[in-house]
């Protein structure tokens, strides 16, 4: 699956955790998802359920751990679709 | 030592006969019920297959939950909670501080319950059983623990005093209210957010229905099942809500001319210790007698001011004991009797949820001046007769000046709560 594809799915699921003052226009590959968009970080386990869920792949401890930016959480299940391809 | 006055200047409830104040008001004036027939209840066996669950109208929700908080949250008792809080903070006037404020150093929230989440954690042992811990996601430890309700209501107003849960079986909204006067009056807090809320269906309910204290006898007829006072009596009806009020001083609510609904006089809570007669179910009347006298001792009040008394009163065979604890405790019997009802014909028992939505039933009718009817007790139980004179349980709604009203709850675990109101 291309970059591109990953993030038009990626994105309605980061639009759900935006607070209210974060607009989902500011969602770009380099932004950090608690740092700079704000995402509460006890809802990153919850990103990462959803996007277990629309791509299929199970996430471990390491890939959570890594998870920073829209561009990390790209890397991670671009990796994960190839291993299970 | 001197206590400050404490004034009630928010009401907010989410009832299964009426969401929101308006609606509830009217309701309580018809008499209207709010038990329905859950054929779930039926597919599960259950004996009694009646009960009250609020039903939130379209949108209501989303007025008060944006589309992120309602992800997932599946704990009625939280949900109803933080709608009948937020409504009372609404009547009372009070803006929620916004993300970038700080809290009310000085406002507090006393919220209780008798358990939470009962789906959520459902849920969540389903997931643990398969071995699917990773999967439980960030909201089953708030919508399990069973501050959840105080936490999710602290964080939507911004209260930055004492928040906290407490928990008393059937006497917890009538205690949640008590804890926040008792820190007002000391000078601890300006203003608190109390009541309480619960679950409904039927993993809350089940229990009782194992242990056969609900009625089994009206699934046919939903509206006559809830019979308190009643000869034909035959258990409770199990239910569910939300009541909220905002208690603050005085001299507070006067200052930022706030509409004053009711004072809070004073109350007292104790137990039976399972006792003479008390046991984790049935109440040592001795308890509740000295309760009740506490309770006009703190208030410093004597029994012939009491015009109206919202009773326990649950439509068991209790009634009729509870009738003399108040005889015996008020000294008053007969036609000197007080008006007495009970909500639980309307609306069930909504256990935890109870105290806080029949407390504001009571205050309702200091602020309009009525006495809201008791339903399905037609056939006054003879027991009662015997005590005190059937004009004193309205079955139509009365208009007239109610200035002291009093309030009782009693629980499982044998404990009591009482509190006083008058109009202010």
């Amino acid at each position: 699956m291309t970059s591109e594809r990953i993030y038009a799915k990626l994105l309605p699921i980061l639009e759900t955790y935006l607070p209210e003052d974060v607009d989902a226009d500011e969602i770009d590959m380099e932004k950090d998802l608690t740092a700079e968009l704000n995402i509460n970080s006890a809802h990153l386990v919850d990103v990462v359920l959803d996007v277990e869920d629309e791509f299929d792949i199970e996430l471990s401890n390491d890939d959570m751990e890594s998870l920073r930016t829209v561009n990390d959480a790209i890397t991670i299940i671009q990796n994960k679709l190839a291993a299970s391809a | 030592m001197k206590r400050n006055r404490v004034v009630i200047t928010g009401m907010g409830i989410v009832s299964p006969n009426g969401v929101g104040i308006p609606s509830f008001l009217e309701a309580l004036k018809n008499g209207e019920s709010g038990i329905r027939y859950f054929p779930e209840l039926a597919e599960l066996n259950f004996s009694c297959q009646v009960g009250g669950k609020p039903v939130l109208s379209e949108g209501y929700l989303e007025n008060y939950l944006n589309a992120l908080e309602q992800r997932k949250l599946k704990s009625d008792g939280i949900i109803y909670g933080i709608l009948a809080a937020l409504e009372a903070m609404e009547y009372a006037d009070i803006p929620l501080r916004s993300n970038d404020e700080p809290p009310d150093w000085n406002m507090g929230v006393v919220f209780g319950t008798g358990s939470s989440g009962a789906e959520k954690f459902r849920e969540a042992i389903y997931q643990v059983d398969d071995g699917n811990v990773r999967r439980l996601g960030s909201t089953t430890v708030p919508q399990i623990m069973v501050s959840g309700i105080s936490a999710y209501i602290s964080g939507k107003i911004g209260a930055g005093n004492w928040v906290t849960t407490n928990s008393s079986a059937c006497a917890t909204g009538a205690e949640s209210i008590l804890m926040g006067y008792e820190h007002i009056a000391s000078g601890k807090a300006t203003k608190m957010l109390c009541g309480s809320s619960g679950d409904v269906g039927p993993y809350i309910w089940g229990g009782f229905d194992a242990m056969r204290v609900t009625n089994w006898k009206h699934n046919a007829n939903p509206e006559q099942a809830s019979r308190p006072i009643s000869a034909s009596a035959n258990g409770f009806v199990p239910s569910g809500g939300a009541g909220a009020l905002v208690l603050e001083t005085l001299e507070s609510a006067q200052q930022r001319n706030a509409t004053i609904y009711a004072e809070v006089l004073g109350g007292a809570v104790n137990n039976g210790g399972q006792r003479q007669g008390g046991s984790m179910t049935a109440p040592n009347s001795e308890a509740v007698q000295r309760c009740i006298r506490s309770a006009l001792q703190n208030a410093e009040i004597e029994p012939s001011e009491i015009d109206t008394i919202n009773g326990h009163l649950t439509a068991t065979a209790m009634d009729a004991t509870e009738i003399s604890n108040w005889c015996e405790a008020l000294n008053r019997k007969g036609s000197d009797f007080p008006y007495i009802n009970s909500l639980k014909g309307m609306i069930g028992h909504g256990l935890a949820a109870s105290g806080s939505m029949e407390t504001i039933a009571t205050i309702l009718q200091l602020q309009h001046d009525f006495i809201f009817p008791n339903i399905n007790c037609e056939d006054v139980h003879p027991d009662i007769l015997r005590q005190i004179s059937e004009e004193k349980i309205p079955k139509q709604c009365i208009n007239t000046s109610v200035k002291t009203a009093i309030k009782a709850s009693f629980g499982f675990g044998d404990v009591n709560a009482c509190i006083i109101f008058r109009k202010n």
